[in-house]
This record gives C-alpha cells, sequence and structure tokens, in this order.
C-alpha cells in the first residue's frame, strides 16, 4: 500500500523527495509548495486527519530548522510524514495548515512556543505553554535545559516573594541513559559522576 | 509546658474550666483542618487515594476537602509547580483565611523532584511557606497521612494568642542566598 502511494504522490509532484524513513511513508516538500501539497494530500489522497506537527533543530547545519507534520487516513488506515524546511535559521517560518486542519491551531502554537517557528496566516499565534513575555524558545538546541534567569511576569507577587525564573541546579545532571543495551547498565546516569553536596557549594 | 492536658473535673472545678488560649485553640483548630487540594500532577492521584475508603483521611478529623481557598485552611500542594503555575499558587494561597498550613506533597512540590528544567520552580517553599514536606515520588497515601498528622502535632504547638497579635506574615518564606 505505502508503495503505492509513494510512487503516485512523487510521480505527480516533482518537487517532492523521498525521506528517509524506518516506519512509514516519508516525504519531503518545499515550504512553498505546502499548503498546495497538503490540500491535495487532505481532499484527494483520503489524510483526513492531522495527527502532529512539530520540528527538529539541527543545531549548526543549515538549514537549521525543519517543520514535520504527520497525517493519517481514516479511510487508509495509514501514515504520511511531510517535512519541510525553514529557508531563514534566524527567523524561521512556515505556512500556517489551519485553514486545511483545525488541528494545527495548537499544534502550531506549540511549536511557535518551544521552537520558534512562525507560522504565516496562523489566526491566533501566541505562546501556549511558557508565558506570553517569556523571551525564549526553550527546546532550541542553543537554550540550556536547566533554563536562563528571567524576571517572573506577575510584579506583585516577586514583591511579596522575592521569586525569579532562575536556572535549575544540574546537580551533575543532566540524567541519560547511555544507549543502547541491557537496561541494567543503560540506567539514566548523571553526566558528572563525580558532584556532591559538598562540591556543589 | 505544651502537654498540659486539658481536663476537667466537675468535682473539683464545679462549674469552671481553668485553661491556656493556647491550649483551646489549637486543640479546636487541629481537629478541624480543612484541606484545600493543589493537584498539580501525578501526586494528586495518591492524594485522592487518601481521600478514599480504603485510606481514609477523615479518620483523622481532616476528610472536608474544599476546592475553594476560602473556604480551607490547609493546602496540599500535590504535584509539579511549574514558574506558570507559581503565581497561581501564590494567589490561591493569599485567598486562604487566616490561620492556614501548607503541605508540599512529593519530591516535585518540595524541591523539583526530577524536573531539574526551566520551566520548574525548584520547590513550592520559594512562593508560599511550607509547614511540612513529604518526601516520595509519590509518597503513599500512608505518607500523607502521617504529614498530616505530624501537622496537627505542629498546630498543637504553635503561639497562636501570640501569633495573632504579632506582625504578618509570621511565616517567612524560602529565600535564595543569591537574591
Ligand atoms: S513527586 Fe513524582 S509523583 Fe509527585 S508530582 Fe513529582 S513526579 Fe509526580
Amino acid at each position: 500500500m505505502n508503495e503505492i502511494e509513494k510512487s503516485e504522490l512523487l510521480d505527480r509532484f516533482a518537487y517532492l523527495s523521498e525521506r528517509d524513513s524506518s516506519d512509514h511513508l516519508a516525504v519531503n516538500c518545499p515550504a512553498d509548495q505546502l499548503i498546495e501539497f497538503c490540500t491535495v494530500l487532505r481532499d484527494e489522497f483520503q489524510f483526513d486527519m492531522l495527527l502532529d506537527v512539530t520540528a527538529i533543530d539541527w543545531d549548526v547545519a543549515t538549514p537549521r530548522f525543519t517543520g514535520v507534520y504527520h497525517f493519517y487516513s481514516t479511510v487508509k488506515q495509514m501514515y504520511i510524514r511531510v517535512a519541510s524546511d525553514c529557508k531563514d535559521n534566524i527567523k524561521p517560518t512556515l505556512p500556517s495548515l489551519v485553514p486545511l486542519y483545525s488541528a494545527a491551531d495548537w499544534h502550531e502554537r506549540e511549536t511557535y512556543d518551544l521552537m520558534g517557528i512562525v507560522y504565516e496566516g496562523h489566526p491566533n499565534l501566541k505562546r501556549i505553554l511558557m508565558w506570553d513575555s517569556y523571551p525564549y524558545h526553550p527546546l532550541r538546541k542553543d537554550f540550556p535545559l536547566a533554563g536562563i534567569e528571567t524576571p517572573l511576569p506577575a510584579e506583585d507577587i516577586v514583591g511579596q516573594t522575592n521569586l525569579k525564573v532562575a536556572a535549575a541546579p544540574m546537580m551533575g545532571g543532566p540524567f541519560v541513559s547511555s544507549g543502547d543495551g541491557k537496561m541494567s547498565q543503560t540506567e539514566p546516569k548523571a553526566k558528572d559522576e563525580s558532584w556532591n553536596e559538598e562540591k556543589g557549594k | 509546658m505544651n502537654t498540659q492536658t486539658v481536663a476537667y473535673d466537675s468535682k473539683v472545678e464545679g462549674e469552671v474550666i481553668v485553661t491556656r488560649a493556647d491550649a483551646v485553640i489549637n486543640w479546636i483548630r487541629k481537629n478541624s483542618v480543612w484541606p484545600m487540594p493543589m493537584g498539580l500532577a501525578c501526586c494528586a492521584i495518591e492524594l485522592m487515594a487518601a481521600g478514599g475508603s480504603r485510606f481514609d483521611i477523615s479518620r483523622f478529623g481532616m476528610e472536608v476537602m474544599r476546592f475553594s481557598p476560602r473556604q480551607a485552611d490547609c493546602m496540599i500542594v500535590a504535584g509539579t509547580v511549574t514558574y506558570k503555575m507559581a503565581e497561581v499558587v501564590r494567589r490561591i494561597y493569599e485567598q486562604m483565611g487566616d490561620p492556614k498550613w501548607v503541605v508540599a506533597m512529593g519530591a516535585c512540590a518540595s524541591s523539583g523532584g526530577m524536573y531539574r528544567s526551566y520551566a520548574t520552580l525548584q520547590g513550592v517553599d520559594r512562593v508560599v511557606p511550607v509547614d511540612v514536606y513529604i518526601s516520595g515520588c509519590p509518597p503513599r497515601p500512608e505518607a500523607l497521612l502521617d504529614a498530616m498528622i505530624k501537622l496537627q502535632e505542629k498546630i498543637k504547638n504553635e503561639n497562636s494568642v501570640k501569633n495573632l497579635l504579632a506582625e504578618h506574615p509570621v511565616k517567612k518564606i524560602r529565600q535564595d542566598a543569591a537574591s
């Protein structure tokens, strides 16, 4: 089934290219043609459900940001993954899919919030998880896991408690698994195992 | 001196009971703690279990969970407090009438727990004064019950009258050395 869809899609749209995938059908689509392609995907190929909108930050590579979409067809019961590179590394943008799939609304707001990708044509593109005045996009590669010191938005509460958003103590972390292997040997461990409370002070 | 019992012997004292104001006030307060569940993450499930028939928090006189801060006097912070929620926790705390107490339930509420990250407040004691901390991720309902009994002990030994006249707030929140 995947093969038929794949050749049909690739024959019909010259701008598509096949994308490496270990599971579902996956294609690369240029950002300019994304709306056109997704419209056909929805109306002719029966991919009627948008499951996920996310993005990848490739750090130093160019293009730095790639938007990733997962669609599902409730008719054919199959998935397709569509990836689209953002042209600009500094101000990454992609066209919004909200006019096509209303499910894109909150997904795009989340990806904007955490990755900083601006979805052009989104009806209400504001942060959904962090507060509105938060200055960073925390899932970007150059953002430290512990966070960056920022003032808390509620001034009256800052006045009473002196609270601010501070970098979290990492205490030898982050705690990560060393990768593949037996579970007993790959339990998450601190990166710096020599850390202790005395040294931390 | 706080171990004095509030005893009454009608033969000796007639119609009069002699005691200390603190003892009476604390005795009344301690046996009618009305908790407010501030359920923010997985720990709240254990909090709910503590309220159910198996663990039955009402055996200790504190089963009247109130979802309005205005009718509660003990906030049980059960779960991960994000910076975005910290503001809300503080505002709700302020809506509770005095006297009021806070229990930090679980690793997250006590110290940020496993979330050493940009989004998580590293201990709710930075926004509200915490009376009892419970360790565990999540703590079992028994641990919560134990903490509530400890809180009752604490209430029993408070200087209620002195606090009434003292400058407010009596309880202080934690301040980082740097700030
Ligand atoms: S302490 Fe553990 S169980 Fe409780 S809220 Fe945090 S992660 Fe969940």
